[in-house]
């Protein structure tokens, strides 16, 4: 829509000082989305000429700027080529069409920051550190978990923008499962949980978003049992915090929750795993209850 | 800023804040499309240097230097179609159209993956006429039209005649116009749910350069009318000023800011400063029916805030339920739903060089709205002129006057062009909504499975204004109880002001929330007697001879003229029984199957007189001009008209123009609501068609000395005997010279009516585990009469069974505590998309109806109506619980089997500690 309150708009110049009124824009699939009336300038990122995807042996770095177009046309490397299926689960969990893909950024998605921002998923699921530029060129690394602190909230200060976020080789190397729970067919996402499990110790890494209000992301040493799973996500996810908007009530989000949850575990446990007593009655019981 | 439009570069400045879908309609290209001006509707698809990108989002000034697509650019040049336009055009993809430009843009731009998975390509794309059916077979290449021989149209599937239109983007919808000098209306709107205004300061708002006026309620007439639209005024309460010195909901209008540029006129909005006194407010029926409450409008009735009342009862139903083997009791309720149609509300008034008035909307009802302007202002008639471009979309909405007296006040105030386009948020908050419903139903039956006793209580929410309150509620409670033989019957119903945004017209108009009970009522007595549901219907429902009684009695206009009921029942009957023509797919363990059906009969016309005009004229050319006052906004009557017409004339359909919707060209015509395009505007054109071929024949026999039985209507001339053809241009220039008319007249007073039926079948499928349902088939049952287009009228039934599973699964318009709307865009408020929809089996039955035109009846709104019973009738099959509660999404679903198996399993182990003999309870 139109913004009728912007007086100017143009190219990034950064010795340009920030002022009350000025937004950073990167696709503008937001911003031009709702009425803005405290807007007067829009500084366009886009101009910044970013390479929107950089490969390094470190990792992956992601321009904000990155379009969710560019992202889903990446072909990964072998080393990471098993994420392949993950990076287009993500964006294909955008309530936005393909369309919406050619304008709408990675970074615009980050620091909207909305629960069920989908490149938020992404990332934290693949310990994403985001590298954030103040007004006066210095820079500062957080990582995704903690770049979102609630809804529609983050840690970017006054002027300071989202320069990057970076995947780490370790992360993409790794096996991924994913799961989404949505009211609608295509619709917005009410739950999105992605696991990883690194081989070299059998760790797990489950990240929930979308059913809570930020990043939820819990750590196993060692692959869990189902009861020990959803003990842990209840600890990490008390009642009554799981989010509560129009795309699901709280109630159903936390049950989701917990069965995407198992789905993931039992996706990537390690393969004889099954044959544990424990964990076949653990499993069993989960059934119970689920079909109860 | 150089931009390429379609091959065109040109230069012209554009604003920093705007998008690139308001700077391509300011150079003209129309095509592009406002719907939800927020990225979710699609409507606005243009290309940017090849990639299809949501105009309406993209920074406007980022396009220096691009090429833009839009989709009067699609076509080679030459004007031969694109192939995607070309498909839609032959499919016949669209009803309203007014999404049609996305779509195509959006099918012209999908890779051959994409291709293949339309739920997914088509996710930023909605319509909410289609049902999508008729989408899909766009994108796939069918062809659903037929080109009929002269005089043979009607009963066939003839093409929309704006179709090349609206596939090129040049059909002019209300909008879609440059007036010069056109000032911009803004509604500043109330913040508080009941407040009386104690002053309001425009001072700093008339310092905003580019602001010309400000309106508040001291500039407004002092007098009261109905923003409902109906042939008697007097139906609708009157209780809305134009501006009010009291507001009663949240978003209702407090002043009205005109300024050169919308931008400055909503910096005008921002700068008004207003003092309210707050007063106490009610958002809940129940409570504002109660004799402490709030005050919203005092009512000429007992009960406070009740601004409509039904009572009545025939029998004695204390004795019915006496007698009953089972008697049976629920309450349901029904939510606030949005119409959505793509084109929101809005007019553009302007200045013709005498100094009448023209209004320009985007309305249903163009002459009942001339109508209550001049009511309203003073004016007499013939200084008034209301007309109606192509409309995207009614369903009912636009059966209100909602826009036009706030442009015109403006208008006359400041002596220029006004425009007033309503956002897709105002929609929401501003607007009007479907009549939320409690509906309580209490019904008796004999163990031979034969009602005993109906018993209703129903309370409408009518918002803060009653427009079409009282009239609703009436409906309401028609139908639905007279299609049920029952000896006893009886019906108590209150139409509620409370502080929350208006309920209006909607289409089906409050039929769709009673039977929305009554069907499932039937279902669970039908259970509870051990009897087939469907059976228990079919010994249940009235009979073609029988009368049909609501609690009030009979309504002495209404007839069976023709009865399609039984075979209604026959399909649903087979529906069960036979194995879908498709196999449905297969589930994994789990999931539970249900069936559930429900009926539905609506009278084919509104009580009380329903009034058209027409006139078909012979020109100089040799065809034929029909003039008729009904609006087209995709439900296809300029299709019908055409066909009837041609039919009575002997020619093709492409020989005849229509003129339609415009004060100016008839006499007067209620309106397109109701369902009366087809019936009632439908039978005066066959009027003027049949007195119009009478008077062509008569002449042409006399001319030529023919003896009148052998001369005969053709496409473009009279054969006179065996020999001798008239070609229609020398029979005009004959009959001038003579001195005769070349025009003739039909009037219809849609009275007296008759009735149509629908029936609906569905089978699902639910997974107990996360509440996801699917519809694994989908069969419905309509009685037409005659079907005048089948394509057509399958696309309206088609249309209403999605816009019903809308509002049966997923729709809901959220207030707050305070009665503010929550979910005022389309991503809060989810209208079914293609992904959505299952495709349904439509069937027409086999009728001819006494008093319809050539047979016809009406076939808009009622197949909405026994959508969302069937479907709940399907789940308490599947699930064996009743869901009472609308909308049924997946959450809700989910919740309300884990507390049954709660419940269920606390049962189960407080019964094993009584006695550890009992059975266990199945999970």
């Amino acid at each position: 829509m139109d913004l009728h309150t912007v007086t100017e708009s143009g190219p990034v110049h950064w010795a340009e000082p920030w002022r009350p009124g000025d937004a950073w824009l990167g696709g503008g699939t937001y911003l031009f989305s709702e009425p803005q009336p405290w807007l007067r300038r829009l500084r366009d990122l886009s101009t910044a000429g970013w390479p929107p995807l950089t490969e390094r042996p470190e990792g992956l770095e992601i321009a904000a700027t990155c379009t969710v177009a560019q992202l889903s046309r990446l072909v990964l490397p072998d080393r990471w080529a098993h994420n392949q299926r993950l990076v287009e689960q993500c964006c294909r969990s955008f309530l936005a069409s393909f369309k919406i893909w050619n304008m709408a950024t990675v970074g615009g998605n980050l620091a909207n920051a909305l629960p069920a921002g989908p490149m938020i998923s992404l990332t934290a699921a693949l310990d994403g550190v985001c590298t954030l530029r103040a007004m006066d060129g210095s820079e500062r690394r957080v990582r995704v978990t903690e770049f979102v602190t609630g809804d529609n909230r983050n840690v970017l200060g006054e002027g300071e923008l989202l320069r990057a976020v970076t995947l780490p080789d370790a992360a993409l190397r790794q096996r991924t499962a994913f799961r989404r729970a949505s009211l609608h067919e295509h619709g917005r996402s009410a739950a999105l949980l992605i696991g990883r499990t690194d081989p070299a110790d059998g760790s797990l890494t489950l990240t929930i978003t979308a059913s809570t209000v930020r990043p939820v992301r819990l750590w196993f040493p060692l692959h869990p049992g189902a009861a020990q799973l959803r003990a842990a996500v209840e600890a990490a996810v008390p009642r009554g915090e799981w989010f509560d908007d129009i795309h699901g009530l709280p109630e159903w989000r936390r049950h989701m929750t917990l069965r995407l949850a198992e789905e993931i575990r039992w996706e990537l446990r390690e393969p004889g795993e099954l044959r544990e007593p424990g964990e076949l009655r653990d499993a069993a019981e989960e059934r119970g209850e689920a079909c109860g | 800023m150089r931009l390429t439009v379609n091959g065109e570069e040109s230069e012209l400045p554009v604003r920093p804040g705007q998008c690139l879908r308001t700077h391509l309609r300011e150079r003209g290209w129309f095509g592009v499309k406002k719907g939800c001006d927020a990225g979710d509707c699609g409507a606005c698809t243009v290309h940017v240097d090849g990639e299809p990108v949501h105009s309406c989002l993209y920074p406007a000034f980022r396009a220096e230097g691009r090429s833009v697509t839009t989709v009067e650019g699609l076509a080679r040049p030459g004007g031969e179609l694109h192939p995607v336009q070309q498909r839609f055009l032959d499919a016949q993809g669209f009803q309203c159209g007014f999404c049609t430009a996305g779509y195509l843009m959006t099918t012209a731009a999908l890779d051959h993956e994409l291709s293949a998975d339309l739920p997914r390509a088509f996710k930023g794309n909605l319509c909410r006429c289609t049902g999508y059916r008729a989408i899909e077979d766009a994108v796939r290449g069918r062809c659903n039209t037929e080109e009929p021989e002269a005089g043979r149209a009607v009963g066939r599937g003839l093409a929309a005649p704006a179709g090349p239109q609206v596939v090129t983007g040049t059909a002019r919808y209300t909008f879609d116009l440059t007036v010069e000098g056109l000032l911009h209306l803004k509604l500043l709107r109330s913040p508080h749910p009941h407040a009386r205004i104690r002053s309001i300061d425009t001072s700093a708002a008339l310092r905003v350069p580019g602001v010309v006026a400000v309106l508040t309620h001291q500039d407004a007439p002092d007098r009261l009318f109905s923003t409902a639209r109906h042939e008697h005024p007097d139906e609708d309460p009157y209780d809305t000023r134009v501006l009010d010195d009291t507001v009663r909901f949240v978003g209702q209008r407090v002043a009205a800011v005109v300024a050169e540029s919308e931008g400055a006129a909503e910096e005008g909005c921002r700068r008004i400063e207003v003092e309210y006194e707050l007063l106490p407010f009610v958002v809940d029926p129940e409570l504002a029916m109660a004799p402490d409450a709030p005050v919203i409008h005092p009512v000429s009735g007992s009960t406070v805030n009740a601004v409509g009342e039904v009572h009545g009862e025939v029998g004695d139903v204390a004795a019915g339920f006496a007698q009953a083997a089972v008697v049976y009791e629920e309450e349901f309720r029904t939510q606030r739903v949005q119409h959505a149609s793509l084109e929101t509300h809005g007019a553009v008034a302007w200045f013709e060089e005498d100094g009448r008035l023209v209004v320009r909307s985007s309305t249903q009802t163009p002459f009942l709205t001339r109508r209550a302007l001049c009511t309203l202002f003073d004016l007499p008639e013939d200084r008034l002129r209301v007309l109606a471009g192509r409309v995207g979309g009614g369903f009912g909405g636009k059966q209100e006057m909602l826009v036009e007296d706030i442009v015109v006040l403006a208008a006359l105030r400041t002596g220029r062009p006004v425009k007033l386009e309503y956002t897709r948020a105002e929609q929401f908050t501003s607007a009007t909504t479907r009549h939320p419903f409690t509906v309580k139903v209490k019904a008796g039956a004999s163990a031979d499975g034969e009602l005993t006793a109906l018993q209703l209580r129903v309370v409408s929410n009518t918002g803060a204004y009653g427009n079409h309150g009282p009239a609703v509620l009436f409906h309401g409670c028609g139908e639905s109880l007279s299609v049920y033989r029952c000896p006893n019957k009886k019906a108590d119903g209150f139409a509620v002001y409370t502080n929350t945004v208006p309920a209006g017209a909607f289409r089906g108009y409050g039929l769709g929330q009673v039977v929305f009970a009554m069907e499932q009522v039937m279902d669970e007595l039908a259970r509870r007697l051990g009897i087939d549901p469907l059976e228990f219907r079919a010994r249940n429902v009235i009979g073609p001879g029988e009368p049909m009684i609501t609690a009030g009695g009979e309504e002495e206009d209404l007839h069976i003229a023709s009865y399609g009921l039984d075979q209604c029942l026959d399909i649903v009957r087979a529906a069960a029984a036979e194995q879908p023509a498709h196999p449905e797919p297969e589930l994994p363990d789990g999931w539970l199957v249900g069936e559930g059906s429900a009926l539905a009969m609506i009278a084919t016309g509104p009580p009380g007189g329903h009034f058209a005009d027409a006139t078909l004229s012979l020109l100089s050319d040799g065809r034929y001009d029909l003039a008729v006052g009904t609006a087209e906004f995709g439900n296809g009557t300029t299709t019908v008209h055409k066909q009837i017409a041609s039919g009575a004339l002997g020619t093709t359909a492409d020989r005849i123009t229509v003129r339609q919707s415009d004060t100016d060209v008839v006499r007067h015509d209620t309106g397109a609501f109701g369902s009366t395009g087809t019936v009632v505007a439908g039978k005066a054109v066959l009027q003027a068609g049949n007195a119009l071929a009478e008077a062509l024949l008569a002449f042409a026999a006399e001319h030529t000395g023919t003896p009148p039985e052998e001369c005969r209507l053709e496409t473009d001339s009279v054969r006179c005997g065996s020999g001798r053809r008239l070609a229609l241009k020398d029979l005009h220039t004959a009959m001038v010279a003579a001195g005769r008319e070349t025009s003739a007249a039909g009037h219809w007073g849609g009275s007296p009516r008759s009735v149509a039926f629908n029936a609906q079948w569905f089978r699902i499928a639910v997974h107990p585990d996360t509440g996801e349902l699917r519809i694994l088939r989908s069969v419905h049952a309509a009685d037409a009469g005659k079907v005048m287009n089948p394509m057509q009228c399958r696309g309206q039934v088609e249309g209403g069974i999605a816009q019903a599973l809308g509002a049966t699964l997923w729709e809901e318009v959220r207030i707050d505590e305070r009665g503010a709307v929550e979910t005022a865009a389309f991503r809060r408020y989810h209208l079914p998309a293609f992904a959505d929809v299952p495709r349904t089996e439509v069937h027409f039955m086999e009728t001819s109806d006494a008093i319809g035109p050539l047979g016809a009846k009406s076939m808009s709104e009622s197949p909405f109506n026994p959508v969302a019973p069937a479907l709940a009738n399907a789940l308490r099959d599947a699930t064996g619980l009743r869901f009472t509660r609308l909308p049924l999404t997946r959450d809700r679903i989910w919740q309300q089997l884990a507390e049954a198996a709660e419940a269920g399993a606390t049962a189960n182990t407080e019964a094993r500690g009584d006695d550890p003999q009992l059975p266990t309870v199945q999970g």
